[in-house]
C-alpha cells in the first residue's frame, strides 16, 4: 500500500512537529509513508471565505498530485473534510482523492484496525472534539480509543467537548471578540476537568486555544493527538 | 463596511464581553439541552424521522404552486377567506383593512414570528387599534419595548428577577420570585382583554393543503383564546408553511416540540378550519388567511438553497449555535436570528446589507447536526459567502489572488511559508488576533525541510 502524507500548509510551516510525530507513529506500525513534495494547500481558506474560483485550481492540483497513492493520511480533520466533502461540490463531481483521504485517527483505527501504538504519556488529558473531525467526518470514538490505549494516560471528558473552540479560520480575525469569548467558554469547560493537557485532532483549534491559554497565563498545555501517540 | 454590519459588530462586541448575559443564556440553554436530550431518547429512530420530515418538506417546496392552490380551495370551501400578500406592506394593508371594516378597536395577538417579520403591531397601533401580545414571553417583550430575543422563547435572556422587576415597573405589582405568581399576574392582566377584543391574530405552524386547516402549537392556551373568542380571526401564514396531509402532523408535531423545547408534544395543539358553522357554540364569524411571500419566492427560485424553506422554526439551531450563545438574539437585528437567520435573511432582505451574517460563523456545523428537517445550514452559509464575494469581492479579492499565486507552485509556496515564519519571528503582529491571543512560536524549519534533511 502506497501511503501519502498530506501535511496541511500551516502544520508544515508552523507545527512541523505534528507531521513528524505522525510519521514516527506510522513507521512504528510498519508503514513507509511518502511525502509528495509538490503539495501546498488544499484551498480551504479561500473556499470558506467565499472565493471558490481561487480554491478550485488548488483542488484540481491536489487531486493530480495525490492520484498515484492508495491512501492519503492527514493530521487534520478539517483539511480531510475539505477534500472529502467539499471537493465534490467545488469541482462539480466526485474525484478519486475524496474517497481515499483519511484523518489520522480514522486511518489508524478504522482503516488499519490499530488502537494501541505503544505510546506512553503519563498525564491527565481531556479531548476536544474538533468540529470538522466530529461533524463532517463523524469521528468521535477513534481518538478516544487511541488515547485509552496510551500507557499512563488518564482520559477525562469535559462537559462541552463537542462545542466549537471559536477558531473558524478567518472568523477568528473577522470577529475577534466573538471568537475569543468562545475560546473563553471552552477553556472554562477544560479547566473544570483538572486536566493538564487538552488534546485534539486539529492544530487550528489547538493554536487558538493555546494562544488564549498563554495570554491568560493558564498552565494547561495543548497537544495534537499525533504528538501524544508518538511519545514513548 | 455598511452601517448594518458595523452595528452588528458593535452589538456583538458588547454582548461577547458581557459575562452576566453569557451566564444567563448558558444556564437557560443548558436546561433546554438537557430536556431535548431526554426528548430525543423517546424516539426509536430520530434520524429516520428527520429524513422523513425533509422528504415531506422537499415535496411541498418543489410543488408549492399546487399545494398553495389546493390549500386555498379548501379554505374557501370551509367558508374562510384567502388573501395573497407579496410584500410585508400588502400584508399590513390587508390586516388593517379587515380591522377597519369591522370597526375593530382592540386586537389580541398570538406569538408569531411572521407578524414580527411584517412589523404588524406598529402598523395596527398607528391605525389606532390597540394590540396586545398574549404569549407570556411576548407580553414581557411588549412591556419592555423589546423585540423577541429568540424565535421560540422570546425572553430567554431574562431571569425571573428581571421579569419581576419589569412587572413592578410597568404594572405596579409587588416583586415576587415565584414563576407561578408572575404567570398569574400576566393572566389576570390579559383575561379581560380576550373577552373584549374584536379581532384575534395568529400565525400558523403548519397549513394543511388537503383540509385547508392551520395548525397552531402552544403551551399557554392563549392562542386558543385568540382564535375562538373574538369575532374575527386572521392568520398570517408564510407560503412555506404547508404540509400536504393532516397525518403529516403525526411526525411534525412531536419533532417540532422535541426540537423546540424537549417536550413530547406541546401542551396545546389546535387545528383551525374556518369560521363558526351553524350549530357550533363558539368560533369566529370570519376566518381570514393571509399567504405571505415577502421574499420567499426569491429563495424558492434558488435551486441550490431552496431547502432553507423547509425550516419549521423550532429554534434548535439557535440553541446549538456557539455564536448565538455568545452574542444573543438581539445583536442580529433580524426577525430570524441565529444560523437559519444568517442563511435566509440575505435572501429575504438583500445580500448587500446582510452579507456579514453568514461570515459571523465558525462553520462548526452544530446547526446542521440538530436541524429536524435536515437543512444543511452551515453549507448554505458557505453558499451565501460565495454569492457575496461574486457580487462584491472587496479588498479580499487581491489577498486571495496573491495567495493563490503562492499556493500554485511548491517553490513559491516555500518562499511564502518562509516569509510568514520570518515575519512572525520578528514580532509581526496581527491585531485582531494578537489583541486577545498569542501567536504560535514559529519553528526554525518546516516539515518539508525536516523530511528532506532526515
Amino acid at each position: 500500500m502506497r501511503v501519502a502524507l498530506f501535511i496541511p500548509c500551516f502544520v508544515d510551516q508552523f507545527f512541523p512537529q505534528i507531521g513528524v510525530a505522525m510519521v514516527q507513529v506510522l513507521r512504528r506500525i510498519g508503514l513507509q509513508p511518502e511525502f509528495p513534495a509538490d503539495q501546498t494547500c488544499c484551498g480551504q481558506p479561500a473556499f470558506n471565505t467565499g472565493f471558490w474560483d481561487e480554491a478550485r485550481p488548488l483542488a484540481r492540483r491536489f487531486c493530480a498530485i495525490f492520484e498515484p497513492y492508495d491512501a492519503i493520511v492527514c493530521p487534520s480533520g478539517s483539511c480531510t473534510a475539505m477534500v472529502r466533502h467539499f471537493y465534490p461540490e467545488l469541482l462539480g463531481g466526485p474525484a478519486a482523492a475524496t474517497t481515499k483521504t483519511f484523518e489520522f485517527t480514522e486511518f489508524l483505527v478504522k482503516e488499519l484496525g490499530v488502537a494501541d501504538v505503544g505510546a506512553v504519556f503519563p498525564a491527565k488529558v481531556t479531548y476536544h472534539d474538533s468540529c470538522h473531525t466530529l461533524r463532517e467526518l463523524g469521528v468521535k470514538e477513534y481518538p478516544r480509543k487511541l488515547l485509552r490505549c496510551v500507557r499512563g494516560l488518564e482520559l477525562v471528558e469535559m462537559a462541552a467537548a463537542e462545542v466549537c473552540c471559536g477558531f473558524g479560520g478567518t472568523f477568528a480575525v473577522k470577529f475577534p471578540s466573538i471568537s475569543t469569548a468562545m475560546a473563553d467558554t471552552k477553556i472554562e469547560s477544560i479547566r473544570q476537568t483538572g486536566a493538564t493537557h487538552v488534546v485534539s485532532t486539529d492544530s487550528s483549534c489547538l493554536m487558538h486555544l493555546d494562544g488564549y491559554l498563554r495570554r491568560q497565563k493558564i498552565p494547561i498545555k495543548t497537544l495534537h493527538l499525533a504528538e501524544v501517540l508518538a511519545a514513548q | 463596511m455598511n452601517p448594518i454590519a458595523r452595528q452588528f459588530l458593535r452589538d456583538a462586541n458588547a454582548k461577547a464581553g458581557d459575562r452576566q448575559h453569557r451566564a444567563t443564556v448558558q444556564r437557560n440553554i443548558g436546561l433546554y439541552d438537557a430536556a431535548v436530550a431526554r426528548g430525543k431518547a423517546r424516539f426509536a429512530d430520530w434520524s429516520n424521522g428527520r429524513a422523513r420530515l425533509a422528504q415531506i418538506k422537499w415535496d411541498v417546496v418543489n410543488h408549492l404552486d399546487q399545494y398553495l392552490e389546493q390549500f386555498e380551495r379548501q379554505v374557501l370551501a370551509n367558508g374562510g377567506q384567502v388573501h395573497w400578500a407579496e410584500t410585508d406592506e400588502q400584508a399590513r394593508q390587508v390586516i388593517v383593512g379587515i380591522a377597519r371594516k369591522h370597526g375593530v378597536r382592540k386586537v389580541v395577538k398570538a406569538k408569531s414570528m411572521t407578524t414580527e417579520e411584517i412589523h404588524l403591531v406598529p402598523a395596527l397601533e398607528a391605525a389606532g387599534i390597540r394590540t396586545l401580545e398574549t404569549d407570556l414571553g411576548e407580553y414581557i417583550c411588549q412591556l419592555r419595548g423589546e423585540l423577541p430575543y429568540h424565535i421560540v422563547t422570546p425572553v430567554m435572556h431574562l431571569s425571573r428577577q428581571d421579569v419581576s422587576r419589569t412587572f413592578t415597573e410597568k404594572l405596579g405589582t409587588p416583586p415576587t420570585d415565584s414563576a407561578e405568581e408572575l404567570t398569574g399576574i400576566a393572566r389576570r392582566q390579559l383575561r379581560q382583554e380576550f373577552l373584549t377584543a374584536g379581532m384575534g391574530i395568529t400565525g400558523a405552524n403548519f397549513a394543511i393543503a388537503e383540509t385547508g386547516q392551520i395548525a397552531l402549537t402552544e403551551n399557554e392556551g392563549n392562542i386558543r383564546l385568540c382564535f375562538s373568542l373574538p369575532r374575527i380571526h386572521v392568520a398570517i401564514v408564510g407560503i412555506e408553511k404547508l404540509v400536504p396531509r393532516v397525518e403529516d402532523l403525526a411526525l411534525f408535531w412531536p419533532m417540532l416540540a422535541t426540537s423546540g423545547t424537549g417536550q413530547a408534544v406541546t401542551g396545546t395543539n389546535s387545528l383551525v378550519g374556518g369560521p363558526r358553522c351553524d350549530g357550533e357554540p363558539d368560533g369566529p364569524e370570519e376566518f381570514h388567511v393571509i399567504l405571505l411571500d415577502n421574499g420567499r419566492t426569491r429563495l424558492l427560485a434558488d435551486v441550490e438553497q431552496r431547502d432553507a424553506l423547509h425550516c419549521i422554526r423550532c429554534g434548535a439551531c439557535l440553541n446549538a449555535c456557539p455564536v448565538y450563545r455568545t452574542i444573543g438574539g438581539h445583536a442580529y437585528r433580524t426577525t430570524y436570528m441565529g444560523p437559519i437567520g444568517a442563511v435566509i435573511t440575505p435572501h429575504l432582505r438583500g445580500l448587500n446589507d446582510w452579507a456579514h451574517l453568514p461570515y459571523a460563523s465558525s462553520l462548526c456545523g452544530a446547526c446542521s447536526a440538530v436541524c429536524p428537517v435536515n437543512i444543511p445550514v452551515h453549507r448554505h452559509l458557505l453558499h451565501n459567502r460565495r454569492s457575496a464575494t461574486s457580487q462584491k469581492a472587496g479588498g479580499l479579492q487581491a489577498v486571495f489572488t496573491v495567495w493563490r499565486w503562492f499556493m500554485q507552485a511548491a517553490p513559491r509556496y516555500r518562499l511564502g511559508g518562509w516569509l510568514a515564519r520570518w515575519f512572525s519571528r520578528r514580532g509581526w503582529a496581527a491585531p485582531p488576533w494578537t489583541d486577545t491571543r498569542e501567536l504560535p512560536i514559529p519553528p526554525a524549519q518546516s516539515f518539508r525541510d525536516w523530511w528532506k534533511n532526515q
